[in-house]
Order: C-alpha cells, then structure tokens, then sequence
C-alpha cells in the first residue's frame, strides 16, 4: 500500500515533530490495517459478485478513512454505531470480522447478523453496539437518536454516531431527527458522508449549497466540514462533537467530504452518469494510499511492517471466503424464525 | 404486433403521452441522467429535457407532494417511486391528500396525478425492497390502483392512466420488466376497471394480477396436460375492482383459486373471496384456496427467498385440493 517506499532501515523521527491529533503509533498502525482490511474486503466482495458468487456488493472504498477515524475517535464497544449500507469499514473498526461479514455476503445459516435474512452490508451486532441498516434512506437518523435519548434517560455518558450520506440530507428523517436532537441536547453526533453521488445524482443537483455543514444552523447546533480523507481531520471533529455530546451540550453535524470511487453497488453501470476520468482522478487521493504515505514518510510505518500487514489482510479475506463458502445454506423451514418474540 | 419487453411497453407510453400532451412531465430519483433505476424512462430526458424530465432530490414525501400541486393547477405528472417500499415515508401524501382533495374540495379540484412504482420480490433484495404493498393503496376510496400483468396493458393502462382525472397509483413488478410480449402498433387505451380472461377454461378458475397472473396461466399450462381445462382471470384493475368479471368466471367454473404474490391476510385474494362469498356463494363447489406468500418479510438467501415467494407448484396445490 505504500506510494513512496522508504529505507527500512529509517528510524521514526522525534514524536512530537509530528502532530497525530495524540494517537499513539500503535494505534494509527491499527487505524491503517484496519482501512486496508476494508479495502481488500472491498475488492474480493467485488469479484465475487461479479463472478455470481454472491448477489451483490457495496464497497466504502474512498470512505475508509473518515471511517475507522470516526469510530477511533469514540469509545469502541460502548458508543452505539448506527450506520448506512456504506459503512463497512466502520463497522470493521468496531470489531466485526471479516468472516462475520463474508457469512453475509454469501448468505449463509451461520451469519450472526441476520441468519441470511438482511441484505450483507447491514450488519449489526448487539454485543459491539452496531445497529442493523435500511435499505430505506435516512431512516436511521432518527433511530440513531432515538438510542442516544435513551442513554441521556439512562444517565449515562454513551455517545451515539449516526452516518449517512449526502442524498440522505434530503429526506425529512434527516431534518426531523436534527431537529429534535438539537432542541432536546440529545447525545448524538450526525455524522455525513458526503461522496458527492447518490446513485447517479451529484451533489449540486440534491442540494442547493455547498458545504453540507452550512444545514446545521437552522437546528442550532455546531456543524464542522473536513477533509474525509484525512484520518487525522476526522479523528479531530467527532472527538470534539463527542466530549460535547458527553458534556450534555447536545448533537454536532460533522459532514467528512470524499468522494464514491466504485460504482453505488455492484449492479450499478455507472458509466452512465460519471466521466470515468473523474474516477481516475480521485483514485489519486485514494485515502488508504495517503495514510500509508503519511505513515511512512514520518517514519510509523516501515516497509516491512506494511507487507506483514498486506500478508495478514490477504490472509483473512482469504480464510472468510473460503470459511463462508463452504458453510451451509440456511433452510427453509427456518424462514419464520424472528418475526415475533414472546 | 410487435413482441416487445414490459420495459419499452412502459417507455413507449410515456414517450407517446409526452409527446400528445405537454402538461404531461414526469419526475422521481435517478429518472433523468440515468434512465431510472429499472431503466423505464429511457431516452426521455434527451427527447424532451430537463424542464419534463426532472430528476429530484431523495425526497418522496416531496416528490408526490409537489407532483399533488403542480396535478392541482392542471399539469399531469407521472410520478416515478424507485421501488414501492420507498412509498411508505410519503404515505401521508397518496391517502391524505391524493385521494381526498376532490372530495375535500367538493369536487372543484382534481389531482390527475400518476404514480408509478414496481414492487415483488425475487431478486435477493430483501426485506425493504421486495414487498408488494399493492392493498395499502386498494383500500383507500380515492385512489385508482392498478397492476398490469403483460406489456400490452402495461401501455395501454399507463396512458389511460396519464389521461384519467383521478390519482392512479401505477403498480409494475420487478420481475415482470423483461417479460416479453405482443403490442398494437397503433395507438390504444385500456380501461382502468376492467379484468380480462388471459385463458379461458371450463374447471376452475384462477384469479391474479400482475405476477400472480402469470404463475397462474403457468399452472394451467401444468393442469392443461391433464386434461384440466383452467380460466385465467387477470384483475388488472384492484381499485375498482372487476366484481362482475370475477362473479361470471366462477358461476361458470364453480371453482377459484386466488393467487397474489403479496401476504393474502387482508390482501387482494381476501377481497376477491369476499366478493365470491357475497355474489357466486351458490354456485361454488368447492371452498375458495389462496396463494400468496409466506407472511414474513423476505429474506436476503435464495433459498429462503424461495421458500417465501409464491410457486407454480403451490398454485397447482391448492387447484388440486379441490378439484
């Protein structure tokens, strides 16, 4: 994954010349594997789906970065995670495994977050705090709120991030649950994944601005734009927007911009609607790319750590293929199973 | 005739209604630039630009909201929702609003407005994008819903549906797009109340709509071979519904067999067995059977998928149980 090799033999410069919004080095080695682990799950869903393996795909690649930063940014495995069919490698940064995920994808009995009944990119897991997604847009916002209420109810210091993406911003979920949080300092963090497609419609044509963020004034709360391919921009907001969520000073809009490098889905020819120059020209500031750039350059990331790295991600994909592959098909006798509780 | 997909049926309806009526405009997500996300409204943006052909924001509260304005003051929109799951959010909107406005307005206003939007399942879309919602929208007074099963009523009911006052909620099936078929080539309408008898048949007869019709023709097909002769009944039309068309077919038959692909508890067969228990009670021999699917939401893994959606088989169940 590096762009620039270096020497391994080069020594990390002096720490403090180098602001890592107080990551320490293991970690943003942790953040990097965990990107590069979503980009080669990106790619193998990929061929699968085309090779007619599995049904579909969807792939965050170009997302990975405001991703795991954003999830890094919380208390893992106590914030609640409430996602859209795009945030995979988010929900890998919580702590889902590939084989979690590749179980899913190929619709198998032994899938843990639905037994084969959900689409494969809405996992979710109650014990990691992950609600499943919707196929439906912005329906989770209010969901997403709806959990942080009941932590602020509860009295406790949980924060709840809500993603979702720019074409999100137009339904009236989005606005109602903006709306509701602010007015009601709930604990939650809206956190907008602009890449600037929604299916085929660009940005300009769903909205009429151009900072997102400018939306959070009319519900009176903070909104902050960054650089969603800078891990370091990301980390830094929802970082801030939690300890103000925990202070019960209410919700933050942080909107990360970047940019939809694969196709809406595997099914989506979209040739039609974007000049593939523009997709070659953002492949340039691929985030995973400019991470291991940055890593390198300032000496966190040697070239041998890198390949052991790229070995260990290829191993792993490599054994939740082969693991989801081989296991059983769900039956049909099962089909009722968890439509009613007691 | 030329043999065309349910596609082009659809498009060339469209294109025809556009280019006969200019208050005639259609509008929804992805309609424009992309042809639609089941590519109906293909070439239309360059054929007539993007003051006629506008693609919106994800909104489809507003979407039918403005589309109910803009059919106020005389415009006919055809109204695109990208699958029948994404209606619910602007519910308010088709049964508050749509249907009522007329009638609110003691008949001053009118909302000539059509929605269209395809449900069914069968395509590993799962639970948020597979149902067939159809009776929502069959039980609210107001409304006129429709669910043709062959391209030839696709394009005829779609301009009929584009020239009728009222608000027609325009029901396609995923499924249903590639399916092939005969269409005039000269211009026809086809009326919005009426059923018609896909295959005619002296032992039984088999009511359906849109999918539900073809797996019942297919299972007489099936019961042909035995020396069984079914009726195919088509609805076409769910609101109103042909109560004449079906009462005749089974005071000759003395059998039914209701197929929808959608849960039958409430759905489009409990009507039609209402119907039948109302008007033909004395002609039937045998109870009335219902096919339908299973009542869950669908499931992601084909062979669950399977398990839920209605078959050929367990139409040819249910005739042969009482036959």
């Amino acid at each position: 994954m590096v762009a620039t090799r270096q020497p391994a033999t080069r020594r990390r410069r002096s720490e403090e010349m180098v602001d890592t919004a107080g990551i320490p080095p293991e970690t943003l080695l942790e953040i990097y594997e965990t990107m590069c682990l979503s980009k080669a799950m990106d790619d193998r869903v990929w061929v699968l789906a085309h090779s007619g393996e599995i049904a579909l795909a969807v792939s965050c690649h170009g997302h990975e970065a405001l991703q795991v930063a954003s999830i890094y940014a919380l208390r893992r495995g106590y914030d609640w995670m409430v996602p859209y069919y795009r945030d995979s490698a988010a929900a890998l940064a919580m702590g889902l495994t590939p084989r979690d995920m590749m179980l899913a994808f190929f619709a198998r009995r032994e899938d843990s977050f639905s037994g084969a009944r959900q689409f494969p990119n809405h996992f979710s897991s109650r014990t990691l705090n992950i609600l499943s997604g919707s196929s439906d847009i912005a329906t989770q916002i209010p969901h997403g709120v709806g959990i942080a209420l009941a932590s602020k109810m509860r009295k406790e210091d949980r924060v709840t991030i809500t993603y979702f993406g720019d074409g999100a911003t137009s339904e009236g979920d989005f606005h109602e649950a903006m709306n509701f949080a602010a007015v009601l300092k709930i604990p939650v963090i809206f956190l907008c994944e602009n890449n600037e497609y929604a299916i085929s419609v660009p940005r300009r044509k769903q909205m009429a601005i151009d900072d997102i963020s400018n939306k959070a004034v009319g519900y009176g709360m903070p909104g902050v734009s960054v650089d969603g391919r800078d891990v370091f921009a990301v980390y830094r907001a929802v970082q801030e927007a939690a300890a103000r969520a925990r202070r019960g000073e209410g919700p933050t809009l942080v909107v990360a911009n970047t940019y939809r490098i694969d196709p809406h889905t595997s099914n989506d020819p979209d040739r039609f609607y974007r000049d593939p120059k523009e997709i070659t020209e953002q492949r340039k500031h691929d985030p995973v790319l400019r991470f291991s750039a940055f890593l390198n350059q300032h000496g966190f990331l040697t070239e041998e750590q890198d390949a052991a790295i790229a070995a260990r991600v290829a191993a792993q994909v490599d054994e939740a293929t082969d693991y989801a592959r081989s296991a059983p098909q769900p039956v049909p006798e099962d089909a009722a199973l968890y439509l009613y509780g007691n | 005739m030329a043999v065309i997909a349910m596609r082009e049926a659809l498009n060339q309806a469209l294109r025809e209604e556009m280019t006969r009526d200019g208050n005639v405009f259609v509008m929804g997500e992805d309609i424009g630039v992309f042809e639609g996300s089941y590519k109906v409204t293909a070439g239309l943006l360059k054929e007539f630009g993007e003051r006629r052909v506008v693609d919106t924001p994800i909104a489809e509260e507003a979407i039918i909201g403005t589309g109910i304005g803009a059919a106020m003051l005389g415009l006919r929109p055809v109204l695109e929702i990208m699958t029948i799951n994404f209606i619910l959010v602007a519910m308010d909107q088709v049964v508050n609003h749509a249907a009522k406005i007329r009638y609110m307005f003691g008949g001053e206003v009118g909302v000539p407005v059509t929605i269209r939007t395809p449900g069914g399942g069968g395509q590993q879309l799962t639970a948020q994008h597979s149902q067939s919602l159809e009776v929502f929208f069959a039980h609210v007074p107001g409304l006129r819903v429709v669910a043709p099963s062959t391209p030839k009523d696709a394009k005829g009911m779609l301009k009929a549906a584009i020239r009728d006052d009222n608000p027609v909620i325009f029901i396609e099936n995923i499924s249903l797009y590639n399916t092939r078929g005969e269409v005039p080539d000269e211009e026809y309408l086809i009326p919005l109340d009426k059923a018609e008898i896909k295959r005619p048949g002296r032992d039984i007869t088999f009511i359906g709509h849109s999918k539900g019709t073809l797996l019942a023709l297919e299972a007489a097909d099936r019961l042909a071979q035995e020396g069984i002769e079914a009726e195919v009944l088509d609805l076409r039309s769910l609101r109103p519904l042909d109560c004449d068309a079906i009462v005749e077919s089974v005071k000759r038959t003395h059998r039914a067999v209701l197929v929808e692909e959608g849960w039958p508890t409430y759905g489009i067969t409990a009507e039609v067995s209402a119907t039948l228990m109302e008007h033909a009670f004395d002609y039937l021999d045998a109870p009335v059977k219902r096919v339908g699917g299973i009542e869950v939401p669908m499931p992601y893994s084909k062979p669950l998928e399977n398990a839920v959606i209605p078959s050929v088989e367990r139409v040819l169940e249910a005739a042969r149980s009482i036959l």
